[in-house]
């Protein structure tokens, strides 16, 4: 009996986590970000005790309140999603990445959830210290939940700190600190927590600007400029700093990641960067065509930014897919530098390896150690390949290259521009002459929407980058997903797809209402 | 530590995680009862606002308990989610909506209008109980599945857990047992709305309407659990030979484990005892006891679920039976982490004393009156 892995369920399914995923990600940066400049705000309040301040922090509080409702909303079906959906996944990897979720809930969930509760309901019950505590608390719960998720989305894109178990036919963690600490992790958090600062920097100074438009709230949005302004200046030059972080990590460690990223076909030495550039629609790997219908290039500044050295070798797609380069080295020597492997070559290497699993799992049930002992060599010389057993052609080792490229490049553009904007806005609210500047405070209410653009467009980078990887080389999405039919995955994608596109657009109009009674009522009824 | 101890260990937080979701399931309860307790608009808005300040706890509880079991039995969670695909699909739906509910019902301009969220509140109170007492009783009554290892080197079919029944979960239904217990955890988390609702609300109306509720709930909860527990103790259970880790049916089994585990067999008796105390002492004196009944309820339905998971792992039995191939059941034993990890997660739960006790601490501050009709008028933050 042969039986498939019916690709539609494979397609569907990613569809469905990414739906799910974009949708989660519309509300977490907010509250990533607003919960801390309330936090501070509120911080002003106390030290000044002018209730103004107050006023100001319960505004704001109101809006943090509604987005967090949707938030939490839509993030339980995450979870949930990785034993509904990849269900092979969460055996193979459970051991690792079970541990992350569980201590988020432990950790954070709690935190957050309680302390909320004393933010909201605590103003006349508890003592201003009290309150400040657990609107700091607040925030950090929130930030712990993200770390622990992100340490787990960075150990799928760099897997470190376990061995695999050929007798429970697993990976298991060997070390937790590793896992942890892992650079990939490390930038991954700082990026991300940054990219939520610098969206409710954004939001608050557009809200604020329309305020100033409309001539209502002047002092609320005068002071909720300032903060946020400040705060946004400061987080996107971070968020800047750590972006190049997590390109370097890329490089090393994805190396097919960066080609897409940046259109390359042809690796070569001294790589220019693409600073603007039109992908040939027509382009397939292989056919030997220019990859850009037109582009400008930084030169040298990707060999730069990916090894730190302006001449070194940056390998493109062709060259992953046929090996035989040395990443980051000027020039070769082959009598002593291993050379990287053709994805032909890494896919004979995974088939050996899941052949010597199968044969070790058999020797054990026939009790024959010899045939096991080998079959346990052969496993171990090969796992670092395991996945690509699963590949039927090398070149479904190759992500989607424009959604990757066009993605990074609108990011990063977007990350420009807000630094730019937040420092403008700073000045010209210091000095007082904001608010004749009408253009530019129009351009800060539609920099609202751009901030989430460039926020999802981040995640689309990281993830449609690492394709056909849910855990990078040991296991490619049609070996993770869930033995389900098709039908099943289409029904539940299109009910996710109206449950959230209802429940956002009731989260929108509620929010805009809110906005437009202002805080004069406290932001109620 | 052995990692038999660890297993054992996780087995037992895991089944504290599950048995303080039953009882905090009072949230769940309570919402099926907004219109049938609250007879006006006010009446409601309290209603709503009482149970709103714990929703987030349940709903947190829940994601937890998922988590930590991912953590410590992870093939289960791929089992049973991917395999029981439409069951946990049903269970997550109602709390997608309830979660927004709240924070959404009475604020301006909300799109659904008021009368949709308290609909979804009611759909998440139902389906929420029934269904994940269903999901539990499969604990007992096992479930159509196979587990082949094995099956990760098959390059064209890799899928190490399949499930044999197309409905994907939902023929849990067809067994009258998961249904019973199902019921019964729907009308548990009624009773123990309505005396959470007594608990925490200062209003006349709203006492004697969850007085007259308390005695029209707790009879068909009784009769389902009934129903249940009898089943459980004279029915066939799966057994595990201890040192091979083979799996054989046993006549009496979950009998057998009653009378084996004693403490097992108190906490259950105690549990049910308790609870029954807890309904019982407000029916027979309103006024005097009205406000204390979930303090007897709430331990005695965590006691009775804690019996039940305890039951469900220990003394050599498979927690997730496969009546499709009885080997491929999973076991606390056969289907946890590895030792290391539970090491990891063992060090972890050691701050769970802590949560427990800033949990409580933030409650006390904010929770010092009872909720009133005039609290909802002064202008705070209310649902
Ligand atoms: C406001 C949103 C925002 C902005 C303006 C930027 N980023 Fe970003 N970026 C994110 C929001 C984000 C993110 C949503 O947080 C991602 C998705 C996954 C992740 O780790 O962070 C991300 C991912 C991400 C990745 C992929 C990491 C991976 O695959 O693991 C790279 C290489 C960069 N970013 C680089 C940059 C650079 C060089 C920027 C220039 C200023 C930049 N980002 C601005
Ligand atoms: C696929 C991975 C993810 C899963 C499984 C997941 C899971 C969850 C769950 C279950 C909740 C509800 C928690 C509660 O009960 O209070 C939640 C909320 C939250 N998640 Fe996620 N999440 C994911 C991705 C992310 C990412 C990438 C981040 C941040 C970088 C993040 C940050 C948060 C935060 C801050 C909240 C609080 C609620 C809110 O933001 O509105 N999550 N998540
Ligand atoms: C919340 C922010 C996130 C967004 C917007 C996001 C976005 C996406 C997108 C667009 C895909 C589809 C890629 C494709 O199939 O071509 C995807 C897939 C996936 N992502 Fe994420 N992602 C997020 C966070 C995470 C996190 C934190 C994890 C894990 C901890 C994760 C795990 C996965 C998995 C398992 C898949 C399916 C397998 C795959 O296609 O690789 N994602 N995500």
């Amino acid at each position: 009996m042969v039986e498939h892995v019916d690709l539609s369920l494979i397609d569907w399914s990613r569809a469905q986590f990414a739906l799910t995923a974009i949708y989660h990600w519309i509300f977490v940066p907010l509250t990533l970000g607003l919960a801390f400049i309330v936090a501070i705000m509120e911080t002003i309040y106390v030290k000044t005790g002018n209730p103004e301040w107050k006023q100001i922090t319960k505004f704001w509080m109101t809006l943090f309140g509604i987005n967090f409702a949707i938030g939490v909303a839509t993030g339980i079906i995450l979870e949930f999603q990785f034993g509904t959906n990849w269900s092979n996944y969460s055996w193979f990897v459970g051991d690792i990445f079970g541990a992350p979720l569980a201590i988020e809930g432990i950790m954070a969930f709690f935190l957050e959830s309680t302390f909320i509760a004393v933010m909201f309901f605590g103003w006349d019950k508890v003592s201003k210290r009290f309150h400040l505590a657990a609107s700091w608390l607040t925030a950090i719960g929130a930030n712990l939940s993200a770390l622990w998720i992100l340490v787990a989305n960075a150990w799928m894109q760099f897997p470190v700190g376990m061995h695999f178990n050929p007798d429970t036919a697993r990976n298991e963690m060997a070390d937790f600190w590793a896992v942890l600490f892992s650079p990939v992790a490390v930038n991954k958090f700082l990026h991300t927590v940054s990219s939520g600062y610098v969206t409710a920097s954004v939001f608050v100074v557009g809200i604020s600007a329309w305020y100033l438009l409309k001539k209502r709230h002047i002092l609320l949005a005068k002071r909720s400029i300032l903060v946020a302004s400040i705060f946004g200046l400061v987080t996107s030059l971070f968020l800047a700093f750590t972006g190049d972080g997590s390109a370097y990590q890329v490089s090393q460690k994805q190396p097919m990641k960066l080609a897409a990223m940046e259109g390359l076909y042809q690796g070569k030495h001294g790589a220019g960067l693409v600073a603007f550039g039109i992908l040939d629609p027509s382009k397939q790997q292989g056919d030997g065509k220019e990859p850009f219908l037109f582009k400008i290039e930084f030169p040298k500044l990707l060999s730069f930014l990916g090894y730190r050295n302006p001449d070194a070798f940056v390998p493109g797609v062709d060259n992953i897919i046929n090996g035989g380069y040395k990443p980051g080295f000027d020039h070769v020597n082959p009598a002593e530098k291993v050379l990287t492997l053709s994805v032909e070559e890494k896919i004979r290497r995974g088939k050996l390896a899941v052949a010597a699993l199968a044969s070790y799992r058999d020797a054990k049930t026939a009790k024959d150690t010899t045939l096991s002992n080998k079959a346990l060599t052969d496993l171990n010389l090969n796992f670092p390949w395991f996945g690509y057993a699963y590949l039927n052609s090398p070149q479904s080792a190759i992500p989607n290259v424009p959604l990757t490229f066009y993605s990074f490049h609108l990011m990063v553009y977007l990350g420009m521009y807000f630094i730019l904007l937040f420092a403008v806005v700073l000045y010209l609210n210091k000095n007082d002459k904001l608010e004749a500047q009408r253009w530019l405070l129009w351009i800060s209410v539609f920099t609202i929407p751009l901030v989430y653009l460039a926020s999802e467009a981040g995640w689309v980078v990281a993830e449609v980058g690492r394709q056909p990887w849910v855990i990078q080389d040991l296991m490619p999405v049609l070996a993770a997903v869930s033995k389900i039919d098709a039908t099943s995955v289409i029904i539940t994608f299109w009910l996710f797809a109206a449950v959230f596109t209802v429940l956002l657009i009731a989260e929108m109009m509620i929010m805009i209402k809110q906005i437009k009674l202002g805080p004069k009522d406290g932001g109620k009824k | 530590m052995p990692i038999e101890t660890l297993q054992a260990y996780w087995w037992i937080i895991i089944s504290i995680l599950g048995s303080l979701l039953v009882f905090l399931m009072f949230v769940q309860g309570g919402q099926t009862l907004i219109y049938t307790i609250g007879k006006t608009e006010p009446e409601r808005k309290m209603l709503v606002n009482t149970l709103g300040r714990k929703w987030e706890f349940t709903f947190t509880t829940l994601v937890t308990f998922g988590g930590a079991f991912f953590a410590s039995f992870p093939l289960f969670y791929s089992t049973s989610f991917g395999g029981a695909y439409w069951v946990w699909m049903a269970i997550l739906f109602p709390f997608i909506i309830q979660a927004v509910a709240y924070e959404f019902r009475s604020k301006p301009n909300n799109f659904l209008g008021h009368k949709t969220y308290e609909w979804f509140l009611i759909i998440n109170g139902l389906l929420g109980t029934v269904l994940i007492g269903t999901a539990v009783a499969t604990f007992f009554t096992g479930s159509a599945f196979l587990v082949d290892k094995s099956a990760l080197t098959n390059l064209l079919d890799p899928a190490i857990s399949r499930w044999q029944h197309p409905a994907h979960g939902l023929e849990a239904v067809l067994n009258w047992r998961n249904v019973a217990l199902g019921l019964a955890v729907f009308f548990l988390a009624r009773v123990l709305g309505i005396l959470y609702f007594m608990n925490t609300i200062d209003d006349e109306n709203i006492m004697i309407r969850s007085k007259k509720q308390l005695l029209i709930n707790v009879i068909p909860f009784l009769v389902f659990f009934l129903a249940f527990t009898g089943a459980l103790l004279t029915m066939p259970g799966f057994a595990v030979r201890g040192q091979t880790g083979l799996i054989y049916g046993e006549s009496l089994k979950y009998f057998h484990n009653l009378i084996q585990m004693p403490i097992v067999l108190m906490m259950f008796a105690g549990g049910v005892v308790f609870v029954l105390l807890g309904v019982a002492l407000p029916l027979l004196d309103m006024n005097k006891y009205a406000s204390s009944g979930i303090w007897y309820a709430g331990p005695g339905t965590i006691l009775t679920v804690f019996a039940l998971f305890c039951l469900a792992g220990f003394n050599n039995t498979a927690y997730y039976p496969s009546t499709y191939d009885l080997q491929s059941s999973l076991t606390i034993h056969n289907s946890s982490s590895s030792q290391y990890t539970l090491t990891v997660m063992s060090y972890v739960s050691l701050v769970v004393p802590f949560v427990i006790a800033y949990i409580w601490y933030a409650w006390r501050a904010i929770n010092s009156k009872k909720i009133d009709a005039a609290e909802m008028e002064e202008g705070g933050h209310t649902y």
